[in-house]
């Protein structure tokens, strides 16, 4: 398999062409947008939580931009419904990046991580908690709000 | 194109640039993204060598034989750049660091003296964010208008605008880039220009575009400030030029305060250096002010005729194989009235998997807002995927952008 046919697997592309969990989601719990300005993507993350108040009882996004950060972010709701909040908002980005599973140059990489950006401010600003200083700076420059 | 328009040999040009030995990929490069910056020819690179190794020191000061070297070689570029633009007097040209210190030069050197509430700022919809947003800074702080031209649907400016705009207030200064660096738009400088005087405005022309690949006569431009930059034209990074004319830049208070650019410092007042040493405080960028200048001698040699006849026909062969491809749109407008620019949209790939996978295959594009974030507003897109050529392209660079594009829709399934 060529790098290229790799960087476009075949799961990325089904998953940029019938994202799963796509649409705002109303009401919500937590919420969050961000926008990568180098590429122009942008995604907005909506969250419900069951009955306990901890569990993600229903995620959904919204955006537009490159394949990596539609598919990514899609990819990311999957992993992450029916887990606990607190668990998600310090989940390493390296679980994600596992789960795409393909090579990504450091611009790329902002593309991947910025759906995992946004959950967690989304979750950390829901639970009245500090986003990690790990994602701080990305807060600015993935323009978390 | 006429058959007596003067040529260049594109094939021969390349052996001057040893990137082109280079493999991406396992593949040698097509190298489509000058406009955002070009390759460097041998002549520029071992020219400014040697002057290292046996011209250089600081300029100006020093009254040793390398000093001297050095203040002739930094002066001799001046002078290149003067001529180049046939500018009046080399106390007229100034050099900076990029085009986009040069804008900002006149921004806050001009505007904080100028502008005011009830004054007008004119500025375009596609203009680089580079002439875009020292303007609207500096219209924000003095209280200054800021108003746009807008463009049609085919990236020309809609001059019909301009009488509406007159009525909104003071008009006192026009800023428009000479070509598009996004749609390679070449822009009506000349009608802008005497409009913008018609007004009592001035006009700031942004050339980095343009410099690179026509011909440019600020007397005949009418204009009153013109900027462009080394590192689009073969020359080094690091190296722009401003070009003003005289009793505006006599008028002007200075922009960066130092070494250089003083007469006389005392501990209760300073007085300027005469032009253009008032606006070079510090030790400039020595080396790279003289590569510019060999690298405007490598381009005029070329001939920027010779060069707008061959990237018209390398514009042209993109065009009309991007029109033949299903779901590409391209924008801006028809080849005649562009330089070597051409972006495009392909339907339902956002531009940097287009740009990405172009990548595999050897291709070099730039995929982005092209700093024109307002022009890709009024495109209604957030990015587009950008070609560009220079002396050095060739048309199986276009061929193998064109195969590569079809890659792209064959792996995205469009």
């Amino acid at each position: 398999m060529s790098e290229l046919d790799q960087l476009y697997r075949e799961v990325i592309l089904d998953h940029y062409k019938n994202p799963r969990g796509h649409g705002a989601l109303e009401p919500h719990d937590a919420h969050a947008e961000g926008q990568n300005p180098l590429c122009g993507d942008e995604v907005s993350i909506f969250v419900r939580f069951a009955p306990d108040g901890e569990t993600i009882d229903e995620i959904s996004f919204e955006g537009r931009g490159c394949a990596i950060s539609q598919a990514a972010t899609s990819m990311l709701t999957e992993m992450v419904k029916g887990r606990k909040a607190a668990d998600v908002a310090v989940l390493p980005k390296e679980e994600l990046l596992e789960e795409i599973g393909i090579p990504l140059t450091p611009i790329r990489l902002k593309c991947a991580i910025l759906g995992l950006g946004v959950l967690k401010v989304a979750l950390h600003r829901a639970k009245g908690t500090p986003l990690p200083e790990e994602w701080q700076g990305l807060e600015h420059e993935l323009r978390l709000d | 194109m006429a058959v007596t328009a003067p040529r260049l040999d594109a094939d021969r040009l390349r052996t001057d640039f040893a990137v082109f030995d280079e493999l991406v990929n396992g593949k040698p490069v097509a190298f489509l993204d000058s406009a955002a910056s070009t390759q460097k020819p041998r002549q520029v690179l071992d020219a400014m060598r040697e002057f290292y190794e046996h011209s250089y020191a600081n300029v100006h000061r020093g009254v040793y034989t390398l000093a001297e070297r050095a203040t002739a070689g930094y002066e001799g570029a001046r002078e290149k750049v003067r001529a180049f633009v046939n500018a009046p007097s080399n106390r007229e040209v100034i050099f900076t660091r990029s085009a986009t210190e040069a804008l900002n030069l006149i921004a806050y050197a001009w505007g904080f003296d100028n502008l005011g509430p009830g004054d007008v700022v004119v500025i375009t919809e596609l203009e680089h964010h580079a002439n875009f947003v020292p303007w609207q800074f500096m219209a924000k702080r003095t209280g200054a208008q800021f108003v746009n031209i807008p463009i049609d649907d085919l990236g020309e400016l809609q001059l019909d605008a301009l009488d509406g705009i007159a009525a909104r207030g003071n008009v006192k200064v026009v800023a428009n880039n000479l070509v598009s660096n996004t749609l390679g738009t070449i822009n009506p400088v000349e009608k802008l220009a005497e409009w913008a005087h018609a007004q009592g405005a001035i006009m700031v022309v942004d050339a980095a575009q343009a410099a690179p690949h026509m011909q440019i006569d600020v007397q005949a431009l009418g204009c009153d400030f013109l900027a462009f930059s080394s590192h689009k034209l073969c020359g080094p990074s690091g190296a722009g030029a401003l070009w003003g004319r005289r009793e505006l830049l006599e008028e002007m208070q200075p922009f960066n305060l130092g070494g250089e650019m003083i007469r006389s410092v005392a501990l209760d007042r300073t007085s300027w250096n005469e032009l253009p040493y008032k606006f070079e405080a510090g030790t400039p960028a020595i080396a790279e002010a003289y590569g510019f200048g060999v690298a405007l001698d490598y381009i005029s040699e070329i001939g920027l005729e010779a060069i707008a006849a061959h990237e018209h026909e390398l514009v042209v062969q993109a065009m009309d194989a991007l029109a033949e491809i299903p779901g590409i749109r391209v924008f801006g407008p028809p080849a005649d009235r562009r330089t070597g620019i051409v972006s495009f949209d392909v339907e339902n790939v956002h531009p940097h998997d287009v740009a990405q996978i172009l990548n595999w295959e050897g291709v070099a594009v730039r995929a982005g807002h092209h700093c024109t974030q307002p022009l890709m507003t009024r495109l209604g897109v957030a990015a587009t995927t950008r070609a560009s050529f220079y002396v050095y392209s060739i048309p199986e660079d276009v061929e193998r952008l064109i195969q590569g594009l079809k890659k792209v829709k064959e792996t995205f399934g469009v």
